[in-house]
């Protein structure tokens, strides 16, 4: 069967641009040689290199709290808001507000939040790197609930209360379970998202507490070594379950 | 004849407005214990508006909502929805998709703290009523629509509450399903005992269902009755041309009728008193005959014939009358278009209406 003839060309030749240079890294995160250029035999070793590196390992950690922290945050707050601006905002300028952090230019958002932490006097750390993932991450968390809730009847919540629920029952019960999916996807993308976010860490973050992606910044201005191609690739494998596993989540859940 | 039964609800002068719209007009209603009561209207006459009141989603700015009880007349306005002893049906359903059958219809029972094996057995039971026992692990979302609407039903009635209120019951399902949830509907308000009040634009679906009807029209109650005093007896134009169909001739009222500029008088008699000189007069296709030429009121020329089977309708234009008159005949009409006809009809077959000029 032949569904898209010539058009298969133009596809595979994207499908290689996008996927080459990943294959390539994470071939190249087995190399035994140091220079990563030149392939002289599988070995295990950088990976091993890459546990004992205090430095990426401290990255590691710091990167976890500020995605974790992140991702809870951003996802309770970014529900409220999302649920807040359906049930009491039908203005559409207010709901284009409330997701700007989402849009604008990182480097925007970046000297700003850089300018506002400076003026309220605050030392620069993980909680500053924190609080600055959170201010986009709840914007990407409210536009997803935003959009499921567009098609969710407003009826379930009456519903509820006229089978004898209170408000804060029917809120936990059925307002919640039925926008789990959108709640979820919203965390998972938070939690990618901040995974690897460079510019707003660089500018918020303290000298003392490097982020992975800092981190890796750092050691790349001397030059790729395979012990960051091994680096890449644990990453990649992180975001790749997490975005696969949101997906099946979300179509599971949706299915119901 | 139902004046023996005591009241569940009394409404009296509710109002509601929504900025501009006049969504209530001093409604005042008396439903009664264990009756299928019907609220009919076409689409913004506020019969959703009194029902949502009814059930607690909307607060009227006047009036009063009272539940006589043992204890004492319960106020509906200072309870929220969760505590009225009222349960409602939505039009969409509103099964909560995340739960199985039996889950939405155990979640009212375990709202009031049942015991587990109470809750176990009142939901097997109104399941096994309504004809879903097979289906309660399902989720909604693989139900048919006619299924699903058994859910919401089951899920209102395993509360056992004093009424039962139904938005627009059938209008989510096809002909068929619909000529078959009437009569389970009826049959379940039969079995339950439970007073059932129910919204609907659908003049037809609540003359065959209901007990009493109270026809709405722009926030106002325009009569309240019986499908049939309704039809005979209805109290305003707006009844007369919702309900049925039927011929209306304006004019000025006369001792045995109206007279009808152009026509002359035309005979009715007056169910209701009438207070104006102008009036109107109601007569029903089905009460018109065609007669010979003394005894015809009017003449005309048959426009046109549509036979359904058991019935044929005939429009006949008549001189100096603008609308053109519905004649309903038994059988095959015995006339041809283009043919000229005298209609009649008897005294006590038409209505005279007041109506304010």
């Amino acid at each position: 069967m032949r569904r898209l003839g010539w058009l298969n060309v133009p596809m595979w030749l994207t499908y290689a641009f996008l996927y080459t240079p990943i294959i390539v890294l994470v071939v190249m995160s087995f190399n035994a040689s140091k220079t990563p250029y030149t392939w002289t035999g599988f070995s295990f070793k950088w990976y091993g290199e890459l546990v004992s590196d205090e430095l990426i390992r401290q990255g590691f950690i710091n990167t976890m709290i500020v995605a974790v922290g992140t991702t809870v945050i951003a996802t309770i707050l970014g529900t409220l808001l999302a649920i807040g601006i359906n049930r009491y905002f039908r203005s559409a300028w207010l709901e284009a507000y409330s997701l700007t952090p989402a849009i604008i230019p990182d480097l925007a958002l970046a000297i700003g939040l850089l300018a506002f932490f400076t003026l309220v006097g605050v030392t620069l750390g993980l909680h500053t790197v924190l609080l600055a993932h959170v201010v986009f991450g709840m914007a990407f968390v409210a536009a997803v609930v935003l959009a499921r809730l567009g098609h969710t009847d407003p009826s379930l919540e009456e519903a509820s209360r006229d089978l004898g629920a209170g408000p804060v029952s029917t809120f936990l019960r059925i307002t919640v379970p039925s926008l789990m999916p959108a709640i979820v996807a919203g965390a998972l993308l938070v939690f990618t998202l901040s995974l690897d976010e460079f510019v707003i860490a660089f500018f918020t973050d303290g000298p003392a507490t490097p982020t992975l992606p800092i981190v890796i910044y750092s050691m790349v201005r001397f030059g790729v070594t395979p012990e960051i191609n091994a680096l890449a690739a644990l990453l990649l494998l992180v975001s790749f379950t997490v975005v696969i596993s949101a997906q099946r989540i979300t179509r599971l859940t949706d299915s119901l | 004849m139902t004046d023996t039964r005591p009241p569940i609800l009394r409404l009296s002068g509710l109002s509601k407005r929504f900025g501009e719209t006049v969504a209530l007009d001093d409604v005042s209603l008396d439903i009664e214990q264990n009756e299928f009561f019907a609220l009919l209207g076409p689409s913004g006459c506020g019969k959703t508006t009194l029902l949502r009141s009814i059930a607690g989603f909307e607060d009227p700015d006047t009036g009063t909502m009272a539940m006589p009880a043992e204890t004492g007349e319960i106020d509906l306005a200072s309870l929220p929805p969760e505590r009225r002893p009222i349960n409602l049906m939505f039009q969409s359903y509103a099964l909560f998709p995340h739960m199985s059958v039996e889950r939405n219809v155990a979640y009212g029972l375990e709202r009031e703290r049942l015991p587990k094996s109470e809750v176990r057995e009142r939901v097997g039971q109104v399941l096994e009523t309504v004809g879903l026992t097979g289906k309660a692990k399902a989720r909604p979302a693989q139900l048919s629509g006619g299924q699903r609407q058994r859910v919401a039903l089951a899920r209102a009635i395993v509360k056992r509450p004093r009424m039962l209120l139904l938005d627009e019951p059938l209008s989510a399902l096809d002909r068929k399903v619909r000529a078959e949830m009437q009569l389970e509907l009826k049959r379940l308000q039969h079995e339950v005992g439970i007073t059932f009040v129910v919204v609907t634009h659908d003049q037809e679906e609540a003359m065959s269902m209901a007990d009493r009807i109270a026809v709405m029209s722009n926030g106002r109650v325009e009569q309240v009755d019986g499908p049939i005093d309704l039809y005979q007896r209805p109290r305003t134009t707006f009844v007369a041309d919702f309900i049925g169909s039927s011929n209306a001739f304006e004019g000025e009222i006369s001792a045995g009728g109206v007279q009808v500029a152009g026509v002359g008088e035309l005979p009715g008699h007056r169910p209701w008193p009438v207070d104006t000189d102008a009036a109107t007069l109601i007569v029903r296709p089905e009460d018109i005959r065609l007669a010979s030429p003394p005894e015809g009121l009017l003449e005309g020329t048959v426009l046109d014939i549509q036979f359904y089977g058991g019935s044929s309708t005939l429009a006949v234009s008549i001189d100096q009358h603008p609308a053109p008159v519905l004649v309903t005949t038994h059988g095959a009409a015995a006339v041809r278009r283009g043919d000229r006809v005298h209609l009649t009809w008897s005294a006590d077959r038409a209505v005279v209406l007041g109506r304010s000029a």
